[in-house]
Formats: C-alpha cells, sequence, structure tokens
C-alpha cells in the first residue's frame, strides 16, 4: 500500500483519509497509521501547493544557476552546499553529475535581486569557482504537471 | 426498383447503446459513464515510436500475417503472462482490433448452422458475427448469484450435437466479472468432453484487480482447442490505433489469415510499430493504469455500498454492473430518466443481452473527478426515487 498512498499523494496530497482508504482498500486507521509513519521517517518531507505565479499580481523571477566549487576535505561538497541553501531565497539545491557541481534554483523578486544575490553572496563564497546564470523566461510543466492544461474528454461516441 | 439488400444483415439488430449516445452528445453538461474505452492517452513512448516509424517512411501494407518483429513480441508476451507458446511464424496474426480477430475466427471455423454458445452479457458483437458467418447462436444467461461467471451446468444445458464454438468474454464486458481457474478447469473438462473450441476473448486480460488473468488456453489439452483473442486498446489505451491479434493452432490460423488477406490486407503499419515498442516497454505504464482503474473501481463500489444498491464486486476489465431491480423498471426505462433528469449517461445492461435487464453498465475509465460528479448525481437520482416510490 505504501507505494501506492505515496504516488497518490504525490499528486494529490490534499486528498482526505476516508478517501484515501476506500481509493486503496484499507482501513482509514491505516491510512493514518501509514502516513504518520512516513512524515516520521522524513519519506513524505513536507507538502506544497504548485503556484502558477504568472497569474496573479506578483512578480517573481526564476533562476537556474549552475554552480562550480571545489569540494572540501572530509566533507566534500555537503558543507558548501548547506551555506548555499541557508539562503531562503534558494528554492532548491542539488548536486550534479557532469560540466559543474551545483544545481541551484532561485526565486526573487527581480532580475536585479537575483544578479545582487549572485554577485554579492554566491561567487564571494570562498570554494565557489565560478557561476552560470540562466534566467527562467516560462514554465511549461512543474512537478508532473503541466501548467496551462486545459483537459477536455475528446472521446467520440461510438458503438458498440 | 429490387430491394438490393441483404436480408441477413437487415435483420441484425442495431446495438442498443447508440440511441442514448445520440441524445447524450447533444446534451449540455452531461456527464457520460458510458463510453467503453480508456481515458488515459496512449503512453507517450507508443506514440513517440508511432511517429519515429512515420519519420523513416515506415508507410508501406506489411505482411499480411503483422511485422515479424510483433507477432515475436507478442509470442513473448504470452509466454512470459500464460506460459503458453506460440510460433510466431504460423500460430499468430495481428488484426485491426479484437474485433477483427472476432469475426475472421468465426467465419475460419463455422460451417452453415453449426451453433456457437454466447454467455451474456457480454459484448455485443459475438452474436452479429456469428449470425454473419451463418452461425446459429445459442444464448446462456449468466446469473448475478454467480458473479456473472460461466456455470458448468449452463455450458451443458446449452451444447447440443451441433455446437461448436464456446465464446469465452473474461474478464468480462459489461460486467467486470472474472474467471479464476477453477472456474476456468470446469469449463475446460467439458469442453474437452464435448470436443469444442474455445474463442478466448481476453481484450481486458491486462485489467484485474485479485489475481492475474489465467487464459483458458494455458489450462492442460486447452491450447490445442482455443482461438485467443487479445490486443492493445485497453491494456495500452490504444483504441484508435486499432491493433488486436488472435494466437491459435495454425491450421486455424491459417484460414483466418486468408480471410484476412482477402478482406483487410494488414493491420495499420505505424500501429504495428508502436504495438512493438509496447510490448516490450509497457508493463510499468499498464501497471500504473490498472492502479488507476483500481482506485476508481474501490471508490465506485463504496458509493454503491453507501447508496444502498446492490452490485457484485468486479474484479476485471473497467465497468461495474449495479442492479437497479428495487426500482420496478427496465434498464432503459432508469437509463433513460437518469439521463433525462440528472444528465448521467450509462448504458442500459440490455444493449449486452436480455439478462442484463435490470443493470447498468457503469464504465470508470473517466477521472475520478467526472466519477465523484456522477456519483453525487445517481445518488441524488436513487433518493428520489426511493422517496416517491
Amino acid at each position: 500500500m505504501r507505494d501506492e498512498l505515496l504516488s497518490i499523494l504525490e499528486k494529490n496530497s490534499r486528498i482526505d483519509f476516508k478517501e484515501l482508504a476506500v481509493l486503496l482498500g484499507v482501513s482509514e486507521e491505516q491510512v493514518l497509521d501509514e502516513i504518520s509513519k512516513l512524515e516520521k521517517e522524513n519519506i513524505i518531507c513536507a507538502y506544497h501547493t504548485l503556484i502558477n505565479w504568472e497569474k496573479t499580481d506578483i512578480e517573481k523571477v526564476s533562476a537556474l544557476i549552475e554552480v562550480k566549487v571545489t569540494p572540501q576535505r572530509g566533507q566534500g561538497f555537503d558543507h558548501i552546499a548547506e551555506r548555499i541553501y541557508n539562503y531562503p531565497e534558494v528554492k532548491s539545491v542539488y548536486l550534479i553529475s557532469g560540466g559543474y557541481d551545483l544545481l541551484v534554483t532561485l526565486e526573487e523578486k527581480s532580475l536585479k535581486e537575483i544578479a545582487g544575490f549572485v554577485s554579492d553572496k554566491l561567487s564571494t563564497l570562498d570554494s565557489v569557482l565560478s557561476t552560470a546564470t540562466h534566467f527562467i523566461l516560462k514554465k511549461y510543466k512543474d512537478h508532473g504537471t503541466i501548467i496551462n492544461k486545459t483537459s477536455k474528454d475528446e472521446r467520440e461516441m461510438f458503438t458498440p | 426498383m429490387k430491394n438490393f439488400l441483404s436480408e441477413k444483415v437487415v435483420n441484425l439488430k442495431p446495438s442498443g447503446i447508440r440511441k442514448f449516445f445520440d441524445i447524450v452528445s447533444e446534451m449540455k453538461d452531461a456527464i457520460s459513464l458510458g463510453v467503453g474505452e480508456p481515458d488515459f492517452d496512449t503512453p507517450w513512448f507508443i506514440r513517440d515510436e508511432g511517429i519515429y516509424s512515420l519519420e523513416k517512411g515506415r508507410t508501406f501494407y506489411t505482411s499480411n500475417a503483422g511485422l515479424k518483429a510483433l507477432r515475436q513480441e507478442i509470442s513473448n508476451y504470452i509466454q512470459r503472462t500464460q506460459g503458453i507458446k506460440y510460433c510466431p511464424d504460423s500460430e499468430i496474426i495481428v488484426t485491426v482490433g479484437g474485433s477483427e480477430a472476432i469475426d475472421i475466427g468465426l467465419r475460419a471455423v463455422i460451417n452453415p448452422g453449426e451453433e456457437v454458445v454466447i454467455p451474456q452479457p457480454s459484448y455485443v458483437s459475438y452474436e452479429p458475427c456469428a449470425v454473419l458467418a451463418d452461425a446459429q447462436p445459442v444464448i446462456v444467461n449468466l446469473k448475478a448469484e454467480n458473479e456473472f461467471r460461466l456455470q458448468p451446468e449452463e455450458l451443458l444445458n446449452a451444447i447440443t450435437d451441433k455446437t461448436k464454438v464456446l465464446i469465452l468474454p473474461y474478464p468480462n464486458n459489461p460486467t467486470g466479472a472474472i474467471m479464476e481457474r477453477e472456474d476456468l478447469q470446469k469449463i475446460a473438462d467439458i469442453v474437452k468432453e464435448k470436443d469444442l473450441l474455445v474463442m478466448s476473448d481476453e481484450i481486458y486480460s491486462a485489467l484485474t484487480y485479485k489475481d492475474k488473468h489465467i487464459s483458458i488456453a494455458s489450462l492442460d489439452g486447452m491450447r490445442e482447442r482455443t482461438i485467443l483473442i487479445n490486443g492493445f486498446s485497453k491494456a495500452y489505451a490504444m483504441t484508435g490505433w486499432r491493433l488486436g491479434y488472435a494466437c491459435g493452432p495454425c491450421d486455424i490460423i491459417k484460414q483466418m489469415t486468408k480471410i484476412h488477406q482477402f478482406a483487410i490486407m494488414c493491420a495499420p503499419t505505424t500501429s504495428q510499430y508502436a504495438a512493438v515498442e509496447a510490448l516490450k516497454k509497457g508493463d510499468e505504464e499498464v501497471e500504473k493504469m490498472r492502479q488507476s482503474y483500481n482506485q476508481r473501481r474501490r471508490f465506485l463500489m463504496q458509493a454503491f455500498k453507501d447508496m444502498g444498491l446492490s452490485c457484485f464486486e468486479p474484479f476485471g476489465a473497467f465497468y461495474v454492473f449495479p442492479c437497479i431491480k428495487e426500482f420496478n423498471m427496465t434498464s432503459e426505462e432508469f437509463a433513460t430518466k437518469l439521463l433525462m433528469e440528472e444528465k448521467v449517461a450509462v448504458v442500459p445492461g440490455t444493449a449486452f443481452g436480455d439478462c442484463g435487464e435490470g443493470y447498468l453498465r457503469i464504465s470508470y475509465a473517466y477521472s475520478l473527478d467526472s466519477l465523484k460528479e456522477a456519483i453525487s448525481r445517481i445518488e441524488r437520482f436513487v433518493k428520489r426515487l426511493r422517496h416517491s416510490g
């Protein structure tokens, strides 16, 4: 049940326990129990909402920043990653294989603020060798969800 | 002017679902739970393969029996799911949907007047296809108390000295019934004793919610007396690609191929290339869809339970078949009233045989949100009926 539960929750974290129990064919208590276990084990880390900010009045600018760093003795990349992810404006930090080391996503109110973060904070960190900033122009799909999807049942009537 | 029409064809009853759909398509805000095809798009990697085959210019006929690579993959698939070995060169034919396989399968084996046993409620094509093949259809009325499984005594009662073929439609459309190993074994024993041929329509085989589907062809001594029919429409959400297949003894497949080559030539080439990919890499996607159907199935079963509407639990396909006998209306009256008053379209059980009277077919090949809305409308309707009654 765990895998199926996770795949439902990943798409819809607001579904209620009663409905989950029906869909999974188990009792409500079992669902509650499993979810609290998953939370304790930090398998479920948080419940987020995917918002299409473009449709609001709130200005947001996002950027992906490729960061090359020198790993530190004994700590590898973890220490520098922590230095970076502690900034609240940083949305995500991934360790990446290939041409650079860390992929940092950033969300700010303006282009200028992002530029400021990169030049003042990120680039000045000792182990950061170089950065390359890419601004996001448009989001088509995020977290498996197509942002502007208009779903319409296009199946035609037929017999039999 | 002379009457140019064939009496045989004129006398075929049109499918009972049609009338409803005509109304639904005109109606605003109607929710249809009537369609018998997956709501999922064909998985992208399968579509991508179809596109690729077009880019490569693979736009010619294939061999009559179908692409060699596809027949090989079908053979592998049947072996890994059912443990039956079919030779890709002589025992498999790729058809235009499972429905073509039903048609040419019957035409390949029937002599005029021979009898075909058809358990009902079942898919609407068996009877007309049998008639067109000059067979005499013999209907077996399945019962809800047996979970719509074919009972040995029901089969025995239907058999005469003219009986040649038994059609075995499981997992079943419209009831969602399945046949488990012990059910199949009893049927297989009779089939062997009475020297019959089985046409096993297993188009919903990938969609079962108890144990994995078992083909009657996998039982001892049955491979040589079974035409196994399956296809890509339901499992891979590929209805519009029109692709199915039949596996069976080489002498039967040979005759089927003869009809197929004269009437059809070959199944669509693009679809065949896509299907190779579906069989090679599709298991995970099929499982995801199956899981999704299963959730909806549980949702509907719970909803009917809450409503107090009696419904046996189906373990296959994507239909539930609730009973509405308590309302003292025919299925058609109920379905019409439901459509007019609450704008929910379901199919009367009688569309699938007279013994479907008192039942409705509800398809759950719809999103949970649509199902929820439909259920709340049905609930309101049922309450009103009970109140006024």
